[in-house]
């Protein structure tokens, strides 16, 4: 296949995107461009864009509030519509979100405290390109680091997300509140997903774990069989 | 023309902050406190020529998040009559 090219965007206030760049250089290989908020376009050709974590324009309004509204999302939601893979942690998962790539919404965590410790995870769905890799029900543990992590939708949209397997991964313990400890969620296509654990944050021991890099792994595999 | 928008969250929606505000206020000794719901007030200064649907279009798209919030839009006009 072709050399993998990914993407990273930064916000003002993304606190996460060299992480991010990082493991996508490590796992996946390849360019990785980093693209800032306010470019309207992204590079050509991309197989990948990762939205990062972080406090983008300092959680003003909503959290992901602003960033959805920045010029460089018009681009990231037309490229998600072509189907082109689209990863949101953290505050990426709250930026599509609130651009309505993803149902649903971040509130404060139940516990009203900021969370920011390892989460024990199964793996719901891995029939997606994120996922693929995981064995069915799996136990990962990824970081977890946010304030407004609480996932909700109504039960309407939460029974469908259920029905239609959207629900990648699940928390297996109580951590923010969220609907049906749901961690992260696949819109309906299966290219963009969210998730508040941080995957970047576990892709070799000296991270304390490497459960993240099969997600990583998972989307190349994905490229190179597609 | 000052424009005042009320956000608040939905009937239903879990609000920890709310709650977390109400324990403190029976922290200090206030009873009879059966409910806190915390919203937002934006206060926008805006011209004349804006119309209600260009305010409301506003709310939709930004002030609110239509998932989780309403809003109330409360002109001058609105805030003169209550008086």
């Amino acid at each position: 296949m072709s050399t993998f090219r990914s993407a990273v965007v930064t916000f003002p206030g993304s606190n996460c995107d060299r992480d991010m760049a990082v493991a996508l250089e490590q796992v996946c290989g390849g360019e990785v461009h980093r693209v800032w908020h306010g470019d309207a376009d992204l590079p050509e050709r991309l197989d990948f864009i990762a939205l990062p974590g972080g406090f983008s324009y300092g959680d003003y309004l909503r959290s992901g509030a602003m960033a959805a509204r920045s010029p460089v999302m018009r681009a990231v939601a037309d490229a998600a519509a072509r189907g082109v893979p689209v990863l949101g942690v953290c505050n990426g998962f709250q930026v599509l979100t609130e651009t309505g790539l993803l149902p649903g919404a971040l509130m404060r965590n139940a516990g009203i405290r900021f969370v920011c410790r390892d989460v024990r995870l199964a793996v719901e769905n891995t029939q997606s390109l994120f996922t693929a890799g995981y064995d069915a029900k799996q136990e990962v543990v990824f970081p977890v680091a946010h304030h407004d992590g609480n996932f909700f939708a109504d039960d309407a949209t939460l029974d469908r997300l259920e029905g239609e397997g959207r629900v990648a991964l699940r928390y297996l313990d109580q951590v923010n509140g969220s609907a049906r400890q749901i961690a992260g969620v696949l819109n309906e296509a299966g290219n963009v997903l969210g998730m508040m654990p941080h995957p970047e944050r576990a892709i070799e021991q000296a991270h304390g774990g490497s459960d993240g890099r099969k997600l990583f792994e998972s989307v190349l595999n994905a490229l190179a069989t597609a | 023309m000052k424009v005042r928008v009320h956000v608040s969250l939905k009937p239903g929606v879990l609000d920890p902050q709310g709650r977390a505000i109400q324990h403190s206020l029976e922290g200090l000794g206030f009873s009879g406190v059966n409910q806190v719901r915390q919203g937002k007030l934006i206060e926008l200064d805006v011209d004349e020529a804006v119309t209600d649907d260009q305010l409301d279009e506003m709310c939709r798209k930004l002030l609110a998040n239509m998932v989780i919030e309403n809003y109330r839009v409360e002109r001058p006009e609105e805030k003169g009559t209550a008086a």
